[in-house]
C-alpha cells in the first residue's frame, strides 16, 4: 500500500523561472542607441545639404538648445514644452479611461449576443481604418468645447483594440471550462465574472497597451486641429515650432511626445505583470 | 457472469463487489448489490441533429460502491453517456435517472482555471454553490489532503505537472462529496507511471468515499484494474455488447496487473472489443 496515496514528489513540481535583468540584456538596446545617434549625426552633419541642416539639428544642439533652456520668450525652452506635454497627457489618459469603459462594455455585450457581434463588427473595423481627422469639421460642428472634441478624437482612434482584444479574450475560455460552469448551473453573470473575464485578462492587457499608445497619438494629432488660447497641447506646440522652423525645440518636443507614449506603454506592461504575471507567462513583447 | 473463478491469489475471495471499509466523510453508504442504483440508463438512445446515431438502446445501472467502466472504439458514444447523465446533452429516447445535484464530473483535461491557485481552484465548485467561506475553506482543504496536494495549495496550475493538475481536478470534484462520479478518460493524456499512480489514488478515494463511479477509458488494463464491472460498447451506434464482472477484491495493488487471472480477463475483454470494431 505504500504507493497508494503517494504524495507528489519534488520532481513533479515545475519551479518558477526567475527572470532577472542581466547586464548582457542591456547590450542590445545600447548598441541600437549608439547606432541611432550615429545615424542622426550622419544625417544632420553630412547627408543633409548645408542650407537644409536647420531641419534636423545635431543631438548636442537639441540637448543644449531644446532641453537646456528653461524658458525664453513666450514659447521657446523646455518649460512650455513640458506644460503642453502635461496638457496632452491629461487628455490622453482621460480619453483612455473613457475608451476603456465604453470599449469593454461594447465587448461584453457583443460576447453575450452573437447577433450584436455580427451587426456591429464591420462598423468597428470601419472606424478603425477611417481617417478620423478628416471628420474634423463635423466633430467641431457636433461637439462643443475644445476639450470634448479632443477627447472624442482620442476615443475614436483608440477604441478598436480594446473592443477586439476584450471580445477575443471573453470568447477564449475552453469549452470544458464552460461546461464545468454549466454543470453547476452558473448564471450568465457568474460565468462572466468568474470565467470569461479572468480568462480575458491577458488579451485585455494587450488591447489596453495598444489603445494606450493610440490614445497618446490621438491626443497629439487632435491638438493639431482642436486648440484654443493659453496652454496648448504638445501637438499644437510642435506645429508652431514646425511653422517657425525652431529645430531644437521641434525635435525636443517630438522626443518628449514619444517618451510619453513609451511611459504609458511601460506603465501598462507593468500593470499587466502585477495583475496577471503570477499565472500568465508572456516572455516576448514586454 | 465471471464471479466463479479459481482462487489462486488473495484477490479472489468471492466477495460481492463494492464493499466499503470506512466512510469518514459523513454520508451513509449502503453498499450491497441490493442497494438502489444511483445512476441508471434505461433504453437510452441518442440521435444527433445531423442524424448521427450515437447511442442505441443502452441500459445499465451503477450503485453506490460500484465502479463501472465503459470501453469501446473511438467515437462510439462513450462520452455521450456521461454527457447525458450530467444533462450536458439530452437523450432522444429512453430515460436516464440520476440525482443531478450530486454529480462529480472529471473532464479529459484538468480544466483548471489558470488564474486561480490550487486552493481557489478546488474551492470553485463550492463557490458556485454559494457555500459560506469558512465551509468552503474546510471542504477545500479536506479534498486537497485527500488527493495528497497539501503543501501545493498556493501554487498556480502552470507550476504543476500534468499528474498534479489532474489531482487538483479530482479534488475540485470531491469538494461537494458527490454520490455519483463521472470520469471522461481523465488519465488519457498522462504518461503510464503517472497514470498508474493516479489509478491507485482514485481507487483509494473510491474506497473512502463509496461513490457510484462511471469511468470511460481506452485502456483495457486500466478498466479491469479500476472496476467492479467492465462494459464493452460497439462502434457507432454505441450499443452494449458485453459485460464483465471483475472479481478482484479491493484494495488492489499494482502487482494485480501481473496476475494470470488479470491477464486472462483483459484478453477476454480484448476479444469482445475486437468484435466491437466490426
Amino acid at each position: 500500500m505504500s504507493e497508494v496515496g503517494l504524495a507528489p514528489t519534488p520532481e513533479d513540481f515545475v519551479p518558477d523561472e526567475k527572470n532577472r535583468i542581466k547586464l548582457s540584456d542591456l547590450a542590445g538596446p545600447g548598441i541600437v542607441f549608439v547606432l541611432f545617434i550615429g545615424v542622426w549625426y550622419l544625417l544632420s552633419s553630412v547627408i543633409l545639404p548645408k542650407h537644409k541642416r536647420f531641419l534636423l539639428p545635431t543631438p548636442d544642439a537639441v540637448i543644449t538648445e531644446g532641453f537646456g533652456v528653461w524658458r525664453s520668450g513666450e514659447r521657446r525652452g523646455l518649460q512650455p514644452i513640458l506644460l503642453s506635454l502635461w496638457d496632452s497627457a491629461k487628455i490622453a489618459l482621460l480619453g483612455l479611461a473613457i475608451t476603456i469603459v465604453i470599449g469593454m462594455s461594447i465587448a461584453i455585450l457583443m460576447s453575450m449576443r452573437r447577433w450584436l457581434e455580427r451587426a456591429t463588427w464591420p462598423y468597428l473595423v470601419a472606424i478603425q481604418s477611417a481617417p478620423i481627422l478628416a471628420l474634423t469639421p463635423l466633430i467641431r460642428a457636433l461637439v462643443e468645447g475644445t476639450q470634448r472634441q479632443r477627447l472624442l478624437v482620442v476615443v475614436l482612434i483608440a477604441i478598436f483594440p480594446i473592443v477586439s482584444n476584450t471580445l477575443f479574450g471573453l470568447l477564449s475560455a475552453d469549452k470544458s471550462q464552460h461546461e464545468l460552469f454549466t454543470l453547476q448551473g452558473a448564471s450568465r453573470w457568474t460565468r462572466l465574472a468568474k470565467l470569461q473575464f479572468p480568462a480575458a485578462l491577458p488579451n485585455i492587457f494587450v488591447g489596453l497597451r495598444i489603445s494606450a499608445g493610440l490614445a497618446v497619438i490621438g491626443a497629439v494629432v487632435g491638438d493639431f486641429y482642436f486648440r484654443q488660447g493659453g496652454v496648448v497641447g504638445i501637438g499644437a506646440q510642435i506645429d508652431v515650432y514646425r511653422a517657425k522652423l525652431w529645430g531644437p525645440e521641434l525635435i525636443a518636443a517630438i522626443i518628449l511626445a514619444s517618451v510619453l507614449g513609451l511611459v504609458v506603454f511601460l506603465l501598462f506592461g507593468w500593470l499587466a505583470k502585477a495583475a496577471i504575471g503570477k499565472w500568465h507567462i508572456t516572455t516576448r513583447g514586454q | 457472469m465471471r464471479n466463479e473463478r479459481g482462487n489462486s491469489s488473495d484477490y479472489f475471495s468471492p466477495v460481492p463487489t463494492g464493499i466499503i471499509e470506512s466512510n469518514d466523510r459523513g454520508f451513509e453508504v449502503t453498499t450491497t448489490n441490493e442497494a438502489q442504483p444511483l445512476l441508471s440508463f434505461d433504453g437510452v438512445s441518442m440521435v444527433f441533429p445531423d442524424g448521427t446515431r450515437a447511442l442505441d438502446e443502452v441500459s445499465f445501472s451503477v450503485r453506490a460502491g460500484e465502479f463501472v467502466t465503459v470501453v469501446g472504439p473511438s467515437g462510439c458514444g462513450k462520452s455521450t453517456l456521461l454527457r447525458i447523465a450530467s444533462a450536458l446533452e439530452e437523450n432522444t429516447s429512453g430515460t436516464c435517472a440520476v440525482d443531478r445535484d450530486s454529480i462529480g464530473y472529471v473532464f479529459q483535461d484538468a480544466t483548471l482555471m489558470p488564474w486561480r491557485t490550487v486552493r481557489k481552484n478546488v474551492e470553485l465548485i463550492a463557490e458556485l454553490h454559494k457555500l459560506p467561506k469558512d465551509e468552503r475553506t474546510r471542504l477545500g482543504q479536506q479534498s486537497i489532503d485527500l488527493v495528497g496536494l497539501n503543501g501545493f495549495e498556493d501554487k498556480y496550475p502552470r507550476q504543476l505537472s500534468g499528474g498534479m493538475r489532474m489531482r487538483a481536478s479530482l479534488a475540485r470534484s470531491l469538494v461537494m462529496q458527490p454520490k455519483v462520479f463521472l470520469f471522461d478518460e481523465p488519465f488519457g493524456a498522462l504518461d503510464e507511471i503517472t497514470r498508474e499512480r493516479l489509478n491507485d489514488e482514485l481507487l483509494r478515494l473510491f474506497q473512502i468515499e463509496g461513490f457510484a463511479g462511471l469511468f470511460i477509458t481506452h485502456s483495457i488494463t486500466e478498466a479491469v484494474y479500476m472496476s467492479t464491472k467492465v462494459l464493452v460498447m460497439s462502434a457507432r451506434p454505441g450499443r452494449l455488447i458485453a459485460s464483465f464482472d471483475v472479481p478482484f477484491r479491493y484494495p488492489r495493488t499494482h502487482d494485480l496487473r501481473y496476475e494470470p487471472e488479470f491477464a486472462e480477463l483483459c484478453g477476454e475483454i480484448s476479444v469482445a472489443l475486437r468484435g466491437a470494431h466490426r
